[in-house]
């Protein structure tokens, strides 16, 4: 049985059904994202498992304990917020020790167990200071130590990271995940930045309009997108008609170029044209061998952002993004100029609504 | 022209405050004849009268602010966490002891809480203190959640509270250890406040015929010449002293000084 689960999650606000027939299955000592737009519901999931909302219906089991009902003081649960959150009336050390304090555990564990979070996180020697005395980044650590001080079940992670600035962003998420591992604690993160969803998480879970269109492990979420939207939301797409050949094979014709797509037999007849797309790093620039097709593009903009080159073009009839690694000794193809592309059908990624 | 006009403004109202308190203070010092002194201040100092109603208002106001703070903090606070769309009717609520006077607001309690009432609080001296620590919580009811409210502002009432819950924080401890040091410093602003408004009230406390410190005043200002001004020298020393610590309370309040 899993440690964590949500089983039929609805909640309304009003008219407004926010979450719909949500349900999710979360094993001890996993990493799960919820990832999606603003509005699609995925901080009331986690307000909900946090017991700041009580569902509209449904049930959440922690443990094997319904906990549904349960006010969220009597979760045993850790969370971390974007605005941090520290009691500005209280050092760090007295922060990390609050909830501990709450429970009512003896002085010497608490301070043993502060002194523990506070090298966990790397900050010992500011155990004294003043929430307002830290950057952003320290006290979103500290937020961490005082959410795992008192050995909570679950981690609950609401957007900890986006009031931070880039750099501090991606080192303390790496520090975050670093620490999930060892500790093996169960957390559930809420994110709508991709990059970061798909860097740390063991399973994504894209949610929209409330509802959890695809679960499943980064790799697969980005390569395997079930749905228009999850292809659309997690990284950049590039989409194309083709037109089918043999829906037995998967054969389709791109630009007169033949290709075969790998989710063979196509629920589609001869003739028809289908919606596919491909990811940027699938367009491969000039004539590459393994590729089934080589088409030609008119560059039409060119960004440079260091080991990437992103390339916008006309191929097909179709605008495309391609992206191609900088090589100092190769200067990127100017705008208006005529390049190959190679493409493979294998790369190509079905769509549906 | 207009640096002109500013600094004829800024005289005009120096001269209308200062020259007043000016007068006031060094007709005080004129006890004795042809010199000053600090007779008519120790007349009023040892006056038993003096010492029993200043010491039974200082008791008064520290029962109201008290209660001020019982009231208030948790109202502010649960206006604020759960129900924003009433602020604006609790707000007007608290506005109401400005527009009604304190007459009406003694007389109704006179005729609700009198001997043959349901509860006749005024039957007795405690009662009466009572019911008047209730007149004086009213009276400093908008100063007190105006200061609570605005310290409420400058924090994030509703991450904090739900940052508390999650570290299994039940609602007495995160009003107690969370909420209320955080405001700590609008509280104890609305507590001065409170505490000059109770020194000085003479109505409610005249009315409920109470030994308090206005009264004593209005007595004294009545039958001496002197020792009113040493007396209301006092009270404007006191009240200027309450406003001076809540300047020194924000300004050395660690955290205080973090938020703004």
């Amino acid at each position: 049985m899993s440690f964590l689960t949500l089983t039929h999650l609805e909640k309304t606000f009003g008219q407004n059904r926010v979450v719909k027939d949500f349900t999710l299955d979360i094993e001890k000592g996993e990493f799960i994202s919820l990832l999606g737009p603003s509005g699609c519901g995925k901080t009331t999931v986690l307000r909900m498992v946090a017991g700041f909302e009580q569902p509209t219906a449904g049930d959440i089991t922690i443990d094997g304990k319904d906990v549904t009902g349960l006010a969220a003081n009597s979760r045993n649960i850790g969370m971390m917020f974007q605005a941090y959150a520290l009691f500005p009336n209280m050092t760090v050390a007295d922060n990390v020790a609050f909830g501990l304090k709450v429970k009512g555990a003896p002085r010497a564990e608490r301070e043993a167990r502060v002194a523990e979070m506070l090298a966990l996180i790397g900050l010992s020697d500011l155990g004294g200071r003043y929430p307002f005395q830290l950057s952003g980044g320290q006290q979103q650590r500290v937020a961490l130590a005082r959410a795992l001080a008192p050995r909570p079940s679950v981690l609950l992670l609401d957007e900890p990271l986006s009031a931070l600035d880039a750099k501090v962003r991606v080192s303390l998420r790496n520090q975050i995940r670093q620490i999930q591992q060892d500790l093996g604690i169960t957390t559930i993160f809420v994110t709508h930045d991709q990059e970061e969803a798909m860097s740390i998480s063991d399973r994504i879970v894209v949610m929209n309009g409330g509802v959890a269109e695809q679960v499943g492990a980064p790799f697969e979420i980005y390569n395997r997108p079930r749905t228009k939207f999850v292809a659309n939301f997690v990284g950049t797409l590039n989409t194309f008609e083709v037109e089918v050949a043999d829906p037995a094979s998967g054969r389709v014709t791109l630009a007169g170029q033949s290709l075969t797509l790998p989710d063979a037999p196509l629920a589609a007849r001869a003739g028809e044209t289908l919606s596919v797309a491909l990811r940027p790093e699938a367009l491969r620039l000039g004539r590459q061998p393994d590729a089934e097709s080589l088409l030609t593009a008119q560059v039409t903009d060119v960004h440079f952002m260091g080991s990437v080159i992103r390339l916008k073009a006309d191929l097909a009839g179709a605008a495309v993004s391609l992206d191609t690694f900088n090589r100092p000794d190769t200067p990127p193809p100017v705008v208006g100029s005529a390049v190959e592309v190679s493409l493979s059908g294998r790369d190509f990624i079905l769509l549906k609504a | 022209m207009t640096r002109l006009f500013a600094w004829g403004a800024l005289l005009t109202g120096i001269v209308f405050f200062l020259l007043p308190l000016y007068g006031m203070t060094e007709f005080s010092l004129r006890m004795r004849r042809g010199v000053y002194s600090l007779d008519a201040y120790r007349a009023v100092l040892v006056d038993p009268q003096f010492q029993a109603t200043f010491g039974y208002s200082v008791v008064m106001a520290l029962f109201t602010i008290a209660f001020g703070i019982l009231l208030v903090v948790p109202t502010a606070y649960w206006v604020r966490l759960k129900m924003p769309e009433l602020r604006p009717v609790v707000e007007f609520i608290t506005l109401l002891p400005l527009v009604i006077p304190a007459i009406v607001i003694v007389f109704g309690y006179i005729r609700l809480y009198n001997t043959s009432s349901w509860l006749p609080l005024t039957g007795s001296a405690m009662g009466t203190n009572i019911l008047l620590m209730f007149g004086y919580a009213t009276l400093a009811l908008p100063y007190m959640y105006r200061a609570v409210d605005t310290g409420l502002r400058t924090i994030d009432v509703g991450t904090l509270t739900e940052a508390a819950q999650s570290l299994g924080a039940g609602w007495g401890t995160i009003l107690s250890r969370i909420i209320l040091p955080n405001v700590l410093g609008a509280v104890l602003s609305g507590a001065f406040l409170t505490f000059a408004i109770v020194i000085g009230e003479f109505t409610m406390a005249a009315l409920l015929n109470r030994p308090a410190f206005g009264p004593y005043m209005q007595i004294l200002g009545a039958n001496r010449a002197y020792e009113p001004s040493a007396l209301a020298v006092i009270a404007f020393a006191i009240t200027w002293a309450c406003m001076g610590l809540i300047q020194l309370v924000t300004r050395f309040s660690k955290h205080e000084r973090a938020k703004a």
